[in-house]
């Protein structure tokens, strides 16, 4: 057996052959085994695609480490291909040399065919002949397991996927106990194909073990993580659990008015679920009606909250400069996803920031926020929550597909370490005269007069407020204050909010200046170059509207500034326009991927030889 | 208890309303509305809030004394279940117009009253765009010449009682501008009924379409071409009181007491509660001048709310609940020590 400090594994078969599920219980199995790890789950826009087509791959990767792992990394070392357009579709995603566990049952003369290859020898087309090739009779010796089970063939054949973990468990010395509590639970009302699926994930080890298939077998040592209660999360989960937070914190019951889209509808999903804790959702007939809703329930005195992805935001675009106006708190996330359009709806992009910020009519600024990691979105949904009830505006807060899916071991935190929110509730004026635009000084935030309490009857709304007094007023000196203070009043939130923060030395020979979702890669790639000896720091942003401080100190300190972003460079030009004395360099990509922690080094390694 | 009167209710705003606008007198009924309304329910001032759009219908939330939300085009419905789910104590009122409802907000209209939440929706029915200057709307009739429609709407209009029937409505009333007290009544009677509660009002747009009604609601001929539903009584209309609906085969007819062995046992009596909406339906669709235009509440049927349901689903789920708080919920499911 043989120790390493970390791996990359990759599940690929037809969406529908449990690829997801596996992927998910090998990255559990390694979290409880003291790994750092880190997800992806990449899977078509297609529900069942026809089967051993291209549109119809579904694949998983898990990224384990002995030491802190940031992404869910770039290429793979093992690969699990249940049939051959598996196996092509993931060709580019092999490091040199890796494992490749193939199903061989599935390479038959048609399916071959179908998958688009020239030949029948698919491993030589592909130039991986030399790799290590594991062609192993999954679906037959799966069969061959659960022949005595009585189960249907059709039924047998489903457990072909646990057969396949049992044979990856063998190969990195993991235990299978955690899978097979997991099928007992989920399969408690069929004992057989709970026992079924567990004969079949006994058989793939056994079967690995006893024939020595792999010459090798690999150990990925614990890691050394801080102490603490520890469990795997998601972005949209950790998101949909922040909002929960500052609502417990703030005292303000949980409100989400919102439309399914992908890849945002998992948090509506995971909020509807906690009734437990009194938080409402409504699944409403369209994403106007999702952020409609979200702003009456805040003028109401609940936390209003909406999620879409990228077209959902266009469409709530109005309404979203009728939050701006009548100076509600709101959060509005924006899990984005390939556009324009409909575009990559299951692909990862940083492609809505421009709309984000300026997507509206009229002189409409709001705070726009970015999530950086999965479990990061706790952290962020948070503060957006306590900003938006605390400054009494609306907050997009910005995640993206990668981040949103992906999901990472968590070292639990408790709410006692989070801060108190306090939202400028009114809910009584016994004398009655509230005048809703009235400010307190320091955030120039608006009362929030709860409708119900006495005294405080007001009117809301979207045409220009007279200052203070809140009733309609058409005069020009009116609306350029009213303009001005609304700008300011978001502007002066950076008093509220961290420094900026640069990672690595203060000064160098490189700033890699990144916003959310690219975190773990970039802080990946700045990690490579550090050790190779090189000056290179990182420059992370979660904050974006308003910019926190501090930003033109670090920049100042570096030779170069390179600004990466999954888009044309959005932030680079956001960037350009509020620090105008730098020059930025641009390292973009708009593939419906992450970035690769290599193809980043190779940048950085380019900019920083053209110094010499 | 506190009584209120009318004068609890209006606000210190200027009313901008062009002079002779329909939307007077539906102010001055729901004024006198809201104190019948508290002392009918129990409910105290700071309970009431408006809701509107866009248009000219919508700037009513300005012009009540009550808390008021004037929303964007079309939304108002949506904002309104906000609210109402938000805080189910309020009494909500949504204030729309014909364009504003059936055109740009449609969509939210129609979802609203399949939900049966509990808000009242006055719907200011001119046919006409007023407040950007007449063009026609999605209940113009057909062949409507508007400055969009210069030779002549091909269009179909909507009739507003038939969508929401079809959307399975539980409350529909219709009443016309210019009768104060039957307006006061239907508003009243909305705000009883739990659910959706849809008043359409006939609304004249004196600049824009001015006298769009007239052919039914002239002084002269409205008692003979308008009929008053109410529960339980027979439906009997016309100057002299001696007109009535009866059922001819699968439609309505008009007849004459009196005529033809007619006699007042003959006419059929208004049932608003029945749940089937057939005859809803065909009382909605009468049209001036072969049939009496039906006023009054047509449809009061009791359903679950939207509101109710998500209260009793929030009650129930917390009932057997086993997280309670946020430190709870963290540390759920699956976790592991690191030591």
């Amino acid at each position: 057996m043989q120790q390493t400090k970390d791996v990359v594994i990759r599940f690929s078969g037809d969406s529908g052959d449990g690829m997801q599920l596996t992927g998910t219980l090998f990255s559990d199995t390694s979290a409880l085994g003291g790994n750092s790890i880190a997800t992806f789950p990449d899977f078509p826009a297609e529900i069942r695609a026809p089967q051993g087509t291209m549109a119809g791959v579904s694949g998983f990767q898990v990224h384990i480490g002995s030491e802190k792992v940031l992404t869910s990394g770039d290429y793979c070392d093992l690969l699990v291909a249940m049939n051959p357009v598996a196996l092509r579709a993931n060709r580019k995603w092999l490091k040199k040399g890796a494992t490749v566990i193939v199903d061989a049952d599935s390479f038959t003369e048609a399916a071959v065919k179908r998958a688009g290859f020239q030949t029948l020898d698919p491993f030589a087309e592909l130039g991986i002949a030399d790799y290590n090739i594991v062609r192993a009779p999954i679906s037959s010796m799966t069969k061959d397991a659960l022949a005595e089970t009585g189960l249907d063939p059709k039924a047998a054949n489903k457990c072909k996927n646990m057969f396949a973990l049992g044979v990856c468990f063998c190969l990195y010395d993991m235990p299978l106990d955690h899978t097979e509590n997991y099928l007992r639970r989920k399969f408690a009302k069929k004992p057989a194909v709970a026992d079924a699926n567990v004969l079949a994930l006994k058989a793939g080890y056994n079967y690995a073990s006893n024939t020595h298939i792999f010459t090798t077998t690999y150990q990925v040592p614990a890691a050394k993580l801080p102490k603490g209660t520890y469990r795997t999360i998601s972005g949209n989960v950790a998101m949909a659990w922040g909002l929960m937070a500052a609502s417990e914190k703030s005292g303000r019951p949980l409100f989400c008015g919102s439309y399914p889209i992908t890849p945002a509808t998992a948090i509506l999903e995971e909020l509807a679920k906690r009734k437990d804790l009194g938080v409402k959702t409504l699944q409403v007939e369209d994403e106007i009606a999702g952020i409609c809703t979200a702003i009456g329930a805040s003028f109401a005195g609940n936390m209003g909250v909406t999620t879409t992805s990228g077209p959902g935001l266009s469409l709530k675009s109005e309404a979203l400069g009728l939050a701006v106006m009548t100076e509600l708190p709101l959060v509005v996330i924006d899990v984005q996803r390939g556009g324009p359009s409909t575009g990559l709806p299951t692909k990862t992009e940083q492609a809505d920031l421009y709309q984000a910020l300026w997507g509206r009519n009229g002189e409409c600024p709001l705070v726009v926020m970015a999530a950086c990691t999965p479990s990061g979105c706790f952290d962020a949904a948070f503060r957006a929550a306590k900003i938006a009830m605390e400054h009494m505006t609306p907050v997009v807060l910005l995640s993206d597909g990668y981040i949103a899916n992906g999901s990472e071991a968590w070292r639990i935190p408790s709410m006692n370490d989070y801060p108190e929110i306090h939202p400028p509730v009114v809910t009584e004026r016994p004398d009655g005269g509230f005048l809703p635009y009235v400010r307190d000084e320091k955030r120039l935030a608006r009362s929030w007069a709860l409708p119900g309490s006495p005294g405080c009857e007001h009117r809301l709304g979207g045409l220009e407020k007279q200052d203070c007094v809140g009733c309609l007023s058409h005069d020009p000196q009116n609306h350029q204050k009213m303009v001005n203070l609304r700008a300011e009043k978001v502007a002066r939130v950076a008093d509220f909010i961290p420094e900026q923060e640069v990672y690595g030395d203060k000064s160098g020979d490189l700033l890699v200046v990144g916003w959310g979702g690219t975190f773990g890669q970039l802080r990946s790639a700045v990690d490579v170059m550090r050790q190779e000896g090189k000056h290179v720091s990182h420059c992370h942003f979660s904050y974006i509207n308003p910019l926190p401080k501090g930003v033109e100190k670090i920049f100042s300190k570096f030779k170069k500034i390179v600004v990466c972003e999954l888009n044309m460079g959005q932030f680079a030009d956001y960037l350009r326009m509020n620090f105008q004395s730098f020059t930025y360099l641009q390292y973009n990509k708009v593939q419906g991927l992450p970035f690769t922690v290599a193809e980043l080094t190779d940048c950085f390694r380019t900019l920083l030889d053209d110094n010499k | 208890m506190i009584r209120y009167t009318p004068q609890d209710f209006k606000s210190d705003q200027e009313v901008k309303w062009c002079p002779g606008c329909g939307n007077h007198f539906i102010l001055n009924a729901v004024t006198k509305a809201l104190p019948e309304v508290a002392e009918a329910l129990n409910y105290q001032h700071q309970r009431f809030t408006f809701v509107s759009g866009i248009g000219c219908s919508s700037r009513f939330p300005y012009y009540v004394h009550t808390y008021g939300f004037h929303g964007i085009h079309g939304r108002a419905a949506a904002i309104a279940t906000g609210v109402k789910v938000a805080n189910p104590t309020l009494s909500v009122w949504e204030v729309t117009g014909d364009g504003d409802a059936l055109a740009i907000g449609g969509n939210h209209f129609i979802h609203a009253i399949r939900r049966n939440i509990d808000i009242n929706i006055m719907l200011f029915n001119n046919q006409i765009y007023g407040l950007t200057k007449g063009q026609y709307s999605p209940t113009s009739p057909l062949g409507k010449v508007t400055k969009t429609s210069p030779y002549g709407t091909v269009e179909h209009p909507f009739a507003p009682g038939e969508i929401v029937l079809g959307a399975r409505g539980t409350f529909f009333a219709r009443t016309i501008d210019v009768d104060v007290n039957l307006t006061k009544d239907c508003l009243v009677a909305a705000a009883k009924n739990d659910g959706a509660s849809v008043v359409e009002i006939l609304q004249n747009c004196v600049i824009f379409n001015d006298k769009a009604y007239d052919s039914f609601l002239n002084k002269e001929v409205r008692e003979d071409m308008t009929i008053v539903l109410k529960h339980g009584e027979p439906m009997i209309f016309g100057k002299n009181r001696d007109k009535g609906l009866i059922l001819d085969g699968l439609k309505l007819k008009v007849v004459k007491i009196g005529e033809n062995g007619i006699t007042r046992a003959d006419i059929l009596v208004h049932d608003a509660t029945e749940p089937n909406p057939g005859i809803h339906m065909m009382l909605v669709n009468m049209k001036a001048p072969e049939m009496p235009v039906a006023l009054g509440v047509i449809r009061a049927v009791k359903d679950h709310t939207y509101d109710d349901q998500v209260r009793d689903q929030l009650i129930e789920v917390r009932m057997r609940a086993k997280i309670f708080n946020m430190e709870q919920l963290l540390h759920s499911g699956e976790t592991w020590e690191v030591k």
